[in-house]
């Protein structure tokens, strides 16, 4: 074959450095695994149930493009008690396939090929190869231990050019749990405001913050107008696998999205839909009860990792810990790769999350205690022979 | 109470064997205080015990019967149901007494090597008691959960692949 049938910028797009240590792991037994980004918990039952219910009731068709008009209603709510800020649930609201889906649409409705987006890295690894595909450039910044992985103002302002459309920001953080605080935010906006950017605000693990709770940059003076929440039930909820995620923002740019979003998906799961709908009405219990845990073993894991000697700031959200493993002399890859082989021990190394991501890597606590104990303990001998040579 | 002594207490409560330097780091306190606390808890009658919660369907071998059983009683002047309850709670074969609101008065749990043996229980200590007017026995079939714990084999499995974003 000598013709190549893909478009250019698929082939141009490198595969995830997460599916390699998925395909590495899963070939080996007995394996504990530091490497899921999602919840150990099941959905609360509610959820499940009220579901179940919706089947059973007939709903089993497509909803409004925008997602049903109560759910929609019921994140307005949430948003305004939560962060108060107000969104009109009619047309500044979106109801997508997952978080993923919102990234990918709000990238799609405001870049035009040759737009530059800026990420901070590290970060999750689905913004710049979607900032690609929109034809936009990704430009990332890197945000260092020194500062607990924030961004600074400064560090944003130098990375602007005059084709800069928008920032993508994530706090609590995936891969390093850090929290922007409302006057960090602050700072951020000023600069954003004066080169007229949009932000992309993915809120995902905005109910998983365990000192402080957690500001939305919408709701800081003339910030709403230029910024999209971008927000879902998986990781506060446990619902990675019901495929839900939102939308909000200033009406042009929502619409654009729901545009998008008719043509491409018509509407999200409407048996999800119901189940979210149950989740922000009665679900706050669970919630309360799954932080609990996560920040206990948050506690846990930080004081573990640094008595055997991996540097590990104490993460404000999130359920991961981003250590370093620099003291060992090895890259975080062959950490990772010989921790997997020596002591069945999976985690994910840092770089993978961009190159600012080198030297550390990341560790999920959503596992059991006695997961956590076990794998702490088959770290500590890992890192402790290693460092003998 | 203090958030920390209740949440050392959920923890407890779902393991008892869960080691004082684990809790430690968990609840971020240091390991004397840790000991402190459970044994100020103790005193305080708080935490009454640490027992072990056995599915003995998967003992091999093992023999046993279970039983709900509700009890009418008279009530006596005065001491209303505490002293009937106290003398029924005292048999070894009884493993827990409930005062119970609705159609019977106490409901008490039993438990023996055989059917025969409940049975007996009931028949020979539980009804011949002098205020107990009537028994119910309901023997029970399975056990699906129990003090909030599971019994089914396959509850803990994780579903989640091994690596994801
Ligand atoms: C920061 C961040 N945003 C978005 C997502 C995607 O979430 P969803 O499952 O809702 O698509 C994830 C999942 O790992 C994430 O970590």
């Amino acid at each position: 074959m000598s013709k190549s049938y893909l478009a250019n910028h698929v082939k141009e797009l490198q595969p995830s450095g997460i599916r390699k240590f998925f395909d590495l792991a899963s070939q080996m037994d007995n394996v504990i695994s530091l490497g899921v980004g999602e919840p150990d918990f099941v959905t609360p039952w509610n959820v499940i149930e009220a579901s179940y219910h919706s089947l059973e009731q007939g709903y089993t068709a497509y909803t409004a493009n925008a997602g049903l008009i109560e759910l929609r209603e019921e994140i307005s709510k949430y948003l305004r008690d939560t962060f108060s800020i107000s969104y009109n649930p009619e047309d500044q609201i979106l109801v997508t396939v997952g978080a993923s889906q919102a990234i990918d649409l709000a990238l799609r409705a405001i870049v035009n090929p040759g737009d530059e987006v800026i990420v901070v890295e590290p970060c999750f690894v689905s913004y710049s190869p979607a900032i690609s595909l929109t034809g936009g450039v990704p430009v990332s910044v890197s945000a260092t231990a020194d500062n607990e992985f924030k961004i600074t103002p400064e560090q944003i302002e130098t990375a602007i050019t005059p084709r800069t459309k928008a920032i993508v920001l994530c706090s609590p953080n995936n891969p390093t749990g850090s929290v922007l605080s409302r006057e960090e935010l602050y700072g951020i906006a000023q600069v954003v405001r004066k080169n007229d950017l949009i932000v992309l605000s993915d809120e995902i693990y905005a109910e998983l913050a365990y000192d402080e709770a957690v500001t939305s940059i919408a709701s800081v003076d003339g910030m709403k107008e230029r910024t999209i929440v971008i927000s879902g039930f998986s990781k506060s909820f446990a619902m990675t696998g019901w495929r839900l995620g939102y939308a909000a923002g200033p009406t042009a740019i929502m619409q654009a999205m729901t545009k998008i979003h008719q043509y491409t998906m018509m509407c999200a799961p409407t048996m999800a839909q119901h189940g979210a709908l149950e989740a922000l009405r009665h679900g706050n219990e669970s919630v309360r009860e799954m932080k609990t845990s996560y920040r206990q073993r948050r506690n846990f894991v930080v004081k573990a990792l640094n008595e055997m000697g991996l540097s590990c700031h104490l993460p404000g959200g999130a359920f991961y810990v981003f250590p370093s493993i620099k003291e060992t002399g090895y890259s975080s890859e062959e950490f990772a790769q010989k921790l997997l082989e020596e002591e069945r021990v999976a985690v994910v190394p840092g770089q993978v999350f961009g190159e600012s991501g080198e030297g550390y890597i990341r560790c999920s606590y959503a596992t059991s205690i006695k997961q956590l104990d076990e794998s702490m303990k088959r770290m500590r001998r890992f890192v402790k022979h290693n460092s003998e040579i | 109470m203090e958030q920390k002594e209740i949440e050392l207490l959920k923890l407890l409560e779902k393991n008892g064997r869960m080691d004082n330097d684990t809790i430690s780091k968990m609840l971020d306190v240091a390991p004397v205080e840790v000991e402190e606390m459970i044994k100020q808890l103790e005193k305080e009658h708080a935490i009454l015990g640490y027992s072990t919660l056995v599915d003995w369907s998967n003992v091999y071998e093992y023999e046993g019967v279970a039983a709900l059983i509700d009890v009418k009683v008279t009530p006596v002047r005065g001491v209303g149901f505490d002293k009937i309850a106290s003398r029924i709670y005292r048999f070894p074969e009884v493993k827990a007494v409930y005062l119970m609101s609705g159609a019977y008065d106490l409901s008490v749990s039993v438990e023996g090597k055989t059917m025969m043996e409940v049975s007996r229980f009931v028949s020979d200590k539980l009804s011949t008691l002098d205020t107990v007017l009537s028994t119910t026995t309901h023997f029970i079939l399975k056990k699906y959960k129990h003090d909030g714990i599971i019994f089914d084999e396959g509850d803990d499995d994780d579903k989640r692949i091994m690596v994801t974003p």
